[in-house]
This record gives C-alpha cells, sequence and structure tokens, in this order.
C-alpha cells in the first residue's frame, strides 16, 4: 500500500465513529494499546520527543534500506496517535517518507478531537520522523 | 444557605454544551467564570464613559477616575486593608510579586543574604526570588513539607538566620489546597524583624481574608480568580514599607515633577503604577467583589467545604485514586492520581463528557518533584459548583477506571 492509501483507510476507520468524541478518543487509545511496548532500555532522554505533558520515545533502525520505527508514549491518547504515525510510516524508504505529505488528521477532524496542543505535538513528531529520514537517506547515498 | 439556582444563573458561561454534555466547570483554581454584572460593567464602561484616569479635564474621564478609585477602596475593604494608600493596582499576582522582588528585593538583598519560600510555592512565587538572588548572589532557602502537604513548623524556623531578608509564602496551595497557617509564620518572622509577603491567589477566591490581623506585610492576589476580569491584580503592602519602596517601572503617572536632570516621585499608591492602567477590568473588578459580599465570604467557604467534603468522599470509594494533599485545613482544591491511568488522559476522557478539570504539574514543578510525580489532575471548585456535578464527574471517572 501505499502512504496516501494507509491514510484513506484511517480516514475511512475515523468516519465510522461519526462525531462521537469520546468513540473518538477511546479508539485512539485502544490502537495505542496494540502498539508493542519499548523495553525500558530505550527509554532515554535522547529517544524523547519532549510534548507539553506526555513524553513520547521514538527509536528507528534500518533494514534493508527500509526504516522501522517503535515508539512509546507515557500517555495512552499520545501513544493511540503515534501508532497511527508507525502504521503510515515503518517499513518504508527514506525519500518516500520525506516527500510525504500527511492529511489524514485534516481530514479527520483531528485538531477538534485531541484539542490544538496536541495536534501541535503531533506535528512534531511527523517532523521528527522526517528528519530521521534525512538523516538515514544521506548514510544510505541516493 | 445558597440560592444555587439562582447563583448559577448569574454566570452565563454555565448554561452551555460542551462536547454534547452540560458544562461541568472544575478549573476554578486557574480562573473562576464571571458573573453577568462583570460582564455588564465592563461593557458599561467601553460603551459609556471609556477615557483615561487622573488627568482629563472633562466629565467621562471625571466618571472613569472614579470608579477606578472605587475599586481601590472596595480592594481596601475586601481585605481590610488600614488605607487605599496601601492598594497597588497590578497586573496580576504574577506582577505583584515581580513588583516587590525588584524594588525591595532589589534595595534591601545583599550578596550571602537569603530569600526564604516554601516548597508547595507557584511558580510565580520562585522565579521572582531567584532571579533578584542570582543577580545579588543571595540564596533562596525552602521551607519543608510533610506527606499530608503541609509545612514542617519547627523545620522553617530552623532556616531563619540573620541573612533572611524575606519571606513569601502562598496562603493557599494552588495544588494541594492546603491552608498554611501564615498568621504563625509571620508571627515567628516578625519576632527577627524579617518582612513576609503572602500570596494571596488561592485564599482570596475561598475565604476571609484580614491583612492587618495576619499582619503580613505584603499581601497579592488576582482578579481574576475572584470571579473579576483577567489582567488585574492587586499588591497589598504596609505603608512604612511601601514608602520606604523605589518605583518599579517608570513613566507617566508615577511622577511629581520631571526635568531632564531629575525626576520626584509621585505618593502612594501612584508611584508604583506607571502608564495608563487597565482601566475597564479595574472598575469590573469592584463589581465582582461587591458580587461576592453579596453572597457573603462566610456562605461562600461554607459551600465550599461542603463540596469539597462530599467529593474527598466520595474518591475513597474509586478503586486506585489516590489524593494528593490531604492537609487538615483545605480549601475547596483536589488533586489526584489514578494508578494506571495518566492524568492528561483521564482529562481529556472527562472532557469528552463536557466535564473540565486541570491535568498537569500546575505550575509547581518543585512540589511535583517532592511527591515523585509529574503531575496530577485536579478538580477546583467555587460557589457556583453543586453536588450534582461532583457526582457526575465521580460516575464518570468510575467508568472510566472500569474500562482501563
Amino acid at each position: 500500500m501505499t502512504i496516501d492509501e494507509v491514510q484513506q483507510e484511517i480516514i475511512d476507520e475515523f468516519a465510522l465513529l461519526g462525531d462521537d468524541r469520546e468513540s473518538t478518543i477511546f479508539y485512539i487509545m485502544e490502537l495505542g494499546e496494540k502498539l508493542p511496548e519499548l523495553e525500558e532500555k530505550h527509554k532515554t532522554e535522547e529517544n524523547i520527543i519532549k510534548g507539553c505533558q506526555s513524553k513520547v520515545w521514538l527509536i528507528t533502525e534500518l533494514k534493508n534500506d527500509k526504516i522501522i520505527f517503535n515508539a512509546d508514549s507515557n500517555t495512552a491518547i499520545t501513544k493511540g496517535l503515534i501508532s497511527l504515525l508507525i502504521r503510515i510510516y515503518s517499513g518504508r524508504g527514506p525519500k518516500e517518507i520525506m516527500n510525504s505529505d500527511l492529511y489524514f488528521m485534516e481530514k479527520i477532524g483531528m485538531r477538534n478531537v485531541i484539542g490544538s496542543q496536541r495536534s501541535n505535538g503531533l506535528t512534531a513528531m511527523i517532523k521528527q520522523i522526517k528528519m530521521y529520514a534525512l538523516a538515514y537517506q544521506a548514510k544510505i547515498g541516493s | 444557605m445558597l440560592d444555587l439556582e439562582k447563583i448559577r444563573k448569574d454566570f452565563p458561561i454555565l448554561n452551555q454544551e460542551v462536547n454534547g454534555f452540560p458544562l461541568i466547570y472544575l478549573d476554578n483554581a486557574a480562573t473562576s467564570q464571571k458573573p453577568q454584572v462583570v460582564i455588564d460593567a465592563l461593557n458599561e464602561y467601553y460603551i459609556g464613559y471609556n477615557s483615561n484616569v487622573h488627568r482629563g479635564a472633562h466629565t467621562l474621564a471625571d466618571k472613569a477616575t472614579g470608579k477606578f478609585e472605587d475599586t481601590r477602596t472596595a480592594v481596601k475593604e475586601f481585605i481590610n486593608a488600614s488605607s487605599t494608600e496601601e492598594v497597588i493596582l497590578t497586573k496580576g499576582t504574577t506582577e505583584a510579586i515581580n513588583l516587590v522582588a525588584n524594588t525591595y528585593g532589589r534595595q534591601n538583598i545583599k550578596e550571602g543574604d537569603e530569600v526564604i519560600i516554601s516548597t508547595m510555592e507557584h511558580h510565580s512565587n520562585i522565579v521572582p526570588w531567584q532571579m533578584i538572588c542570582e543577580e545579588k548572589g543571595a540564596k533562596v532557602k525552602v521551607m519543608p513539607i510533610n506527606d499530608n502537604g503541609e509545612i514542617i513548623f519547627e523545620e522553617f524556623q530552623k532556616l531563619i538566620s540573620p541573612k533572611t531578608k524575606l519571606i513569601s509564602v502562598v496562603h493557599v496551595s494552588n495544588v494541594l489546597g492546603t491552608i498554611n497557617d501564615v498568621e504563625k509564620i509571620i508571627e515567628e518572622a516578625h519576632r527577627h524583624n524579617i518582612p513576609v509577603l503572602i500570596d494571596g491567589a488561592q485564599s482570596s477566591p475561598h475565604f476571609n481574608v484580614d491583612v492587618q490581623k495576619m499582619d503580613c506585610d505584603f499581601y497579592v492576589f488576582s482578579s481574576h480568580k475572584v470571579y473579576g476580569p483577567t489582567g488585574m491584580g492587586v499588591l497589598y503592602g504596609k505603608k512604612a514599607i511601601l514608602e520606604e519602596m523605589p518605583p518599579f517601572l517608570g513613566g507617566g503617572e508615577m511622577i511629581k515633577e520631571v526635568t531632564f536632570e531629575k525626576t520626584t516621585f509621585n505618593d502612594l499608591p501612584f508611584k508604583f503604577e506607571a502608564g495608563t492602567p487597565n482601566i475597564g477590568d479595574t472598575i469590573a473588578l469592584k463589581t465582582a467583589l461587591d458580587y461576592v459580599n453579596e453572597i457573603g465570604k462566610d456562605n461562600i467557604a461554607r459551600h465550599e467545604e461542603e463540596l469539597l467534603e462530599y467529593c474527598t468522599a466520595a474518591f475513597q470509594d474509586i478503586k486506585r485514586l489516590k489524593i494528593i494533599g490531604t492537609a487538615k485545613k483545605k480549601v475547596s482544591v483536589i488533586s489526584f492520581l489514578i494508578d494506571g491511568i495518566h492524568p492528561f488522559d483521564l482529562g481529556m476522557m472527562l472532557d469528552a463528557k463536557g466535564i473540565a478539570i486541570r491535568t498537569g504539574h500546575h505550575c509547581a514543578q518543585p512540589l511535583m518533584n517532592r511527591f515523585g510525580i509529574d503531575g496530577t489532575a485536579r478538580a477546583s471548585f467555587a460557589v457556583y459548583n453543586t453536588k450534582e456535578e461532583i457526582d457526575q464527574m465521580v460516575e464518570s471517572i468510575h467508568k472510566i477506571v472500569a474500562r482501563f
């Protein structure tokens, strides 16, 4: 699947929840629960993306020129949000990630669901992922 | 007994749905809602007599000045200051503390000196002292607290020394709800001739404050937590101390005479009020104080105490819930944690039900460190809150706890 196909899949899933904010929040939390927990040794200052109230740890590895992302958070909602990004990005090449344009949050109306502070946090996570992609791209060369 | 139904009608904002549910506003320690009369007072000022105060030669300026000074008188009575000269109008509690740090502090704190604060201070009563102490080569000393969230008086006594130049302590903790025995602290400080600043941001909304009885040297509070507008606050200071203090900001209003060679400063309280003040909000603060007086501070205190007891009891039945702050004397502020549920997640889930609480470190990170936590969830009650609202919150929390 392409990045855009995965985005469409997510948009369709959220559409099923309708306008119910509570169900949407619970759904995001359930997505987070499915994400495997990071081992404690990875929860270091170095791997942290600092948000306002929640912590996110993001680790990466390169396998056959594809980037594998793993992440965890101390809050359930944030963990759910990062699981969406992992679903979209993990296992893809750096160039594909760098050139991607994420519009699923806007389509879902994510800002209304999670608030503007969290929305900004999500944007920060995407930036961080693209930074990793850029770094790996430089490493493997074009 | 309060006529709660009538009181709730006085606050138009409460009559709305949030996320499809009737709004339950339990974030009053952050800011209180405003009654219609306060909103009207603001409107009337801008519609009817907006003009600059203290220098106009026309009718509107005269009316604005009169109303502006009426607020000063109302504040004087609200905290029982001995004269209006002792009431400095500021942007808020934070500015008031910074004013004292930058005037009294700069004048009196020398290298090697010490300022004593407590573990439960809001950042606004920590950072200004750190800044001035850093500048002067002085030190901030901290009164420790026990596990219930009460200042350990004997430990405080040990901190006092000839190097202590000022004690600045919070009256009521915005996180724990603890009402500190400030009279005892002030008495002890005065035995050593040390002045005391009381941060009253969280005490002024909840119970009667009498600065003369308390005998504090400074008392500061914010309008927006006592049902008044934002951007407006008060510094009370004993006249003798205020007179000795140098001005804070320079500009218009605070001068007597200006030449390029030398400026002489205005008398109290204007010496500390440079520039055009926040006129509309100041005028509306009087309306807020009148509103509080009409209901009666003692009635408010009794009602909020009932809510606190009711909520504390209901929380005992929620599995995995722990209250942070179990002092003997508390106002209607309850911080809590639920094992396995991050406060931020809890806050979001309650918000989906129209219930507004606060989560996070509440601008008191050193206090969080004292308890070894990152933050708490906090419910705080005001005059318009009801037991039914607490029931709704408690029921929602029960469901969330059952789900996780």
